[in-house]
């Protein structure tokens, strides 16, 4: 297949998935009962897939490989969910929240599908309050909001900083209760290690049953791929340890086509990085960005006493702070998006202000919130002449009921007290917006091999606003996929149980046993960690915050290299027949060492900066992104050819009928 | 920092389990205990041994896979926190450390420091949940008002991360504090009321079917739990439970 068929329904924008929807072929429900879907990843994609189908009555497999569903990645997402629902009066709708976050997305998302998001995002809300998600509510009772990067608007819905916990475990409470029904089997600390096609159409998966190491077969009429982002081929990043891209790009070895791999959210507010020790890195929710104000120092002098140790960063007098963000974007201030955010700061920490130790930190300061909230409380509670100290401590007070378990968190981790002193940040790697093409019914380019969440590519263009990818993740499980899977599946009503004996599936399960002995076999002497960290470092230097076409051109001959050297000279201890982590993140790694060589490759026929996407060579005299709308608006998708160097590149032209495109600006 | 570390290394569910004794030099404050144990890891592939097996996530204290018992206490010796935000700074140089697996007859052991802890899922499959059809045909999110109060109760419950530390913090094993966050969490809000007196004797048919322990009040559970997950939820659900038989 050369042609990328988007598949996006005729007629108006507002109207479009209301016609598909009434257009679509439907599954009688007796029939339903004969149908067996796989899900990979319970994550609020998967999770929310998999209990949304098996509520519509067909049967669900799931896997994931932690021992629970409920640990999914997405359990870790802290700010919150975005919404058009207008609560707040402030003049927010699906158009608007459609336009912002094709804007955020610098123009390279699919407008049909954006538009598709904007009008689900209420009933998720709904959905997930039915639910029993505990969202924040005001006095009144009512659901609360704020506010996050990149909109002027109030339609972010949270639960403290733990709102991915809250919608994850409503998700899983309805996988519960489709467990219970005995209409979904979850398959936990199970891997999906390949994808079975039978005459074109992926039928089924090779597992590895982690706690034994049993390679198992399942099949099923369609399977559904919810397995996350790639962000963890950078090694260091916000992402779980666990996250990876194998079951994508198993798919995309087998003939789904890769989108827009480089693509990457690094997000501006985390803590830095300490160590070479360092596992992780750890995201502090933009949603502090709606309090804390940003800066470094004005001076150079006093950047450097204050990375020395010598001065402290509340010596520093307000006219000896530059607060790079409010003086250069006035409009948005600290609330500009995650990819202006991020180059701003890495701007300032080159030109030799940064803050901690390695020079890599910018400071968050909740200092005039403090004051701010704590006048207003004051007055608010009758003391109209308050001191100094009461409202600082007030301020205090109002700020830890707003962001307290982050405050902890950020303590934890870096021993200091921010409550006294600045917080320190710095820009990590967090989000990935390309994965798996999909059409508008988030099909792949193979038949019934479905993508959802973070594993496709569909809604985030090359930049993704905050919380838009819960909303994206629920609306594709919730509300997208059950609808769409049946046009396909309704073809399959007669089909009857998909054998696990066939030709394909020996093909692919020996496969599969052989990459896993030629791991074990390399007879090398070197940790698979070695390599991710090794990995990390030519994406970080080479394909991270800024791009240009030597450091691509390198990173792609020094990844070839480095994986070449990694089949020869791996060492996994341990036995294949047991639980292994060695083994598991073997697997994961090698995987990575291909995709990483796509990123950059995806990254150098780019010629132009865009979101996530910033080459050195195309910026504006001021230092922002310069798009080529005229050759480059289109998404990248990449058909794999046997070796990723090679991979032959397809293009969706992207239309614009709805929204004008213009440069973004947030001055 | 140098430590030697005392590790539980149990092959796997049927194997004979035994400690074996580690020396680890180079340890910085900064480093979390996980880090640490990563560390170690790479030392013992680069030896040619066995890397010592345990179940990690998400890192930052929300995913709940972290468990191990440090020194006699689920999660270490920090309070509120989990094993993945125990930084080594809370140790010193020279110590010797105990790492085991959590114990609980409901957690059986997978390999060394790994347990199974399904027997929690099957306490939510039993009826942890609010009967909403999903197809998305609710009402309106604001139609029925949740006093705030309520919600911030049913959210902190909701915060409880399952990593199973209150059941191996308990002498008699018990997860009571685990299965009474989940039955607040609905309870409190009008939405999961509909259900309430089902929900909670079927969650606590299910405990007891796990073969969990019962509740004596000794209250270690709380202290232990790194969510601070409090006793309140237990005495709720005690009376949930007892209006819910009493009733039927
Ligand atoms: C720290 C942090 C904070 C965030 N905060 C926000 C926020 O405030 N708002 C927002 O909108 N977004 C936020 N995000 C982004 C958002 O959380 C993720 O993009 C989203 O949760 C991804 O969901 P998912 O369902 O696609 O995948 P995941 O939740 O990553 O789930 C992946 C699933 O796939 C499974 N899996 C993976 N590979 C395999 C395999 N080979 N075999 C079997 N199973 C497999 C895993 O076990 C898991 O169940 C945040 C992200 C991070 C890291
Ligand atoms: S109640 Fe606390 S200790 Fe028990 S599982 Fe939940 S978070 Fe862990
Ligand atoms: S690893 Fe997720 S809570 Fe510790």
């Amino acid at each position: 297949m050369s042609v990328l068929d988007s598949h996006i329904p005729e007629g108006p924008l507002a109207q479009k998935w209301t016609n598909h929807k009434n257009n679509i072929n439907l599954v009688n429900p007796a029939n339903k009962r004969n149908i067996d879907i796989i899900v990979i990843g319970t994550g609020l994609a998967g999770g929310s897939a998999a209990a949304t189908l098996a509520e519509l009555g067909y049967n669900v497999k799931t896997f994931c490989y932690q021992d629970s569903p409920r640990r999914a990645h997405s359990i870790a997402a802290q700010g919150g969910i975005n919404a058009s629902k207008n609560y707040q009066g402030d003049g927010d709708s699906d158009y608007r929240l459609f336009y912002d976050t094709v804007k955020g997305g610098d123009y390279r998302s699919r407008e049909a599908n954006v538009y598709r998001l904007a009008e689900v995002s209420g009933n998720i809300i709904d959905q997930c309050v039915a639910q029993g998600v505990p969202f924040a509510r005001e006095y009144g009772g009512y659901l609360d909001n704020r506010s996050f990067g990149g909109v002027l608007v109030s339609r972010t819905f949270y639960a403290k900083g733990q709102t991915g916990q809250q919608l994850l475990l409503g998700a899983y409470a309805a996988m519960n209760r489709q467990i219970n029904r005995g209409k979904i089997k979850a398959f936990n600390r199970h891997e999906m290690m390949d994808l079975v096609l039978v005459d074109g159409k992926a039928r089924g998966i090779i597992a590895r049953n982690l706690v034994t190491g049993e390679i198992e077969r399942h099949s099923a009429h369609a399977v559904v791929l919810a397995s996350g982002g790639y962000g963890n081929v950078f090694y260091l990043s916000t992402n779980a340890m666990g996250s990876n891209v194998m079951a994508a790009w198993r798919a995309h070895r087998r003939g789904a086509f890769f989108a827009n791999p480089c693509y990457t959210q690094i997000h501006p507010t985390c803590i830095p990085v300490s160590g070479d020790h360092q596992s992780k890195l750890t995201l502090m929710s933009e949603s502090l960005r709606n309090d804390g104000r940003i800066w470094v120092p004005k001076k150079k002098e006093d950047a450097e006493k204050v990375r020395k140790g010598e001065l402290k960063p509340t010596e520093i007098k307000e006219e000896d702070r530059d607060y790079y963000l409010e003086r250069r974007y006035p409009a948005f201030g600290n609330l500009v998006p995650r990819d202006v955010a991020s180059r701003a700061a890495k701007e300032r920490c080159d030109a030799g202000f940064g803050v901690n130790k390695t020079g890599q930190a910018v400071f968050l300061d909740f200092g005039s919130a403090f004051e701010r909230y704590g006048k207003e409380k004051a007055y608010s509670s009758g003391h109209k002449n308050p001191s100094q100290d009461e409202i600082l401590r007030l301020g205090k007070e109002v700020v830890e009921a707003k962001y307290g378990n982050l405050f902890q968190m950020y303590e934890k981790i870096t021993a200091q007290n921010p409550y006294e002193t600045p917080m320190m940040i710095y820009p990590a790697v967090h989000y990935t917006m390309g994965g798996l093409w999909v059409d508008y019914n988030l099909q792949t380019t193979i038949p019934g091999c479905y993508a959802a969440g973070e594993a496709n590519f569909s809604d985030h263009g090359a930049n993704r606003l905050g919380a838009s990818a819960l909303m994206q993740g629920l609306a594709d499980g919730y509300f997208v996929l059950p609808y769409t899977i049946g046009d396909y599946l309704a073809d399959d009503i007669r089909t009857g149980k998909i054998p696990t004996d066939s030709p394909e599936f020996d093909a692919a399960e020996k496969d599969v046993k052989d990459r896993i002995d030629k791991l074990m076999n390399a007879g090398g002497k070197h940790s698979v960690d070695t390599y991710h960290k090794k990995l990390g470092h030519i994406m970080w230097n080479k394909c991270g915050m800024a791009r240009n076409a030597e450091g691509l051109k390198e990173a792609i001959k020094e990844i070839a290299e480095l994986r070449e050297d990694f089949w020869k000279n791996v060492h996994i201890p341990g036995e294949a027949n047991n639980k292994n982590s060695e083994l598991e993140k073997a697997g994961r790694v090698a995987d990575f060492l291909e995709l990483g060589e796509l990123f950059a490759k995806d990254a150098l026929h780019r010629n132009e900066s865009c979101g996530g996407h910033f080459r050195e060579e195309y910026q504006t005299e001021e230092g922002e992104a310069l798009r080529d709308d005229e050759n480059f608006k289109y998404v990248a998708a990449w058909e794999f050819t046997g070796n990723p160097g090679d991979a032959k590149l397809h293009k969706e032209e992207l239309t614009f009928k709805n929204i004008e495109l213009k440069t973004r600006s947030y001055k | 920092m140098k430590l030697t570390l005392k590790i539980w290394r149990q092959k796997n569910a049927d194997a004979q389990g035994k400690f074996v004794d580690y020396q680890i030099d180079g340890i910085d404050g900064d480093m979390s205990f996980l880090e640490m144990l990563d560390v170690l890891n790479e030392q013992l592939v680069a030896k040619g041994e066995d890397t010592v097996e345990f179940d990690h996530d998400c890192r930052e204290g929300i995913c709940g896979s972290c468990s191990l018992q440090i020194n006699g206490e689920p999660h270490g010796p920090e309070k509120l926190v989990a094993t993945c935000q125990l930084h080594m700074r809370s140790f010193k140089d020279g110590d010797t450390i105990v790492i085991e697996p959590f114990r609980a007859k409901a957690f059986p052991v997978i390999k060394d420091l790994v347990v199974d802890r399904s027997s929690f899922d099957r306490i939510q499959q039993a009826w942890g949940y609010i009967s909403v059809n999903t197809s998305g045909n609710t009402i309106d999110a604001n139609t029925i008002p949740v006093e705030k109060a309520k919600a911030d109760d049913s959210f902190n419950a909701a915060t409880c991360i399952g990593c199973g530390a209150c059941v191996a913090a308990c002498k008699n094993a018990s997860a009571m504090l685990f299965t009474s966050a989940k039955v607040s969490q609905y309870a409190l809000l009008p939405q999961g009321r509909v259900e309430a007196t089902e929900r909670v004797k079927a969650m606590v048919r299910q405990m007891d079917l796990e073969g969990f322990g019962n509740c004596t009040n000794t209250g270690a559970c709380e202290i232990e739990c790194p969510k601070g997950i409090s006793l309140e939820n237990i005495a709720r659900m005690n009376r949930e439970f007892m209006g819910a038989t009493t009733k039927s």
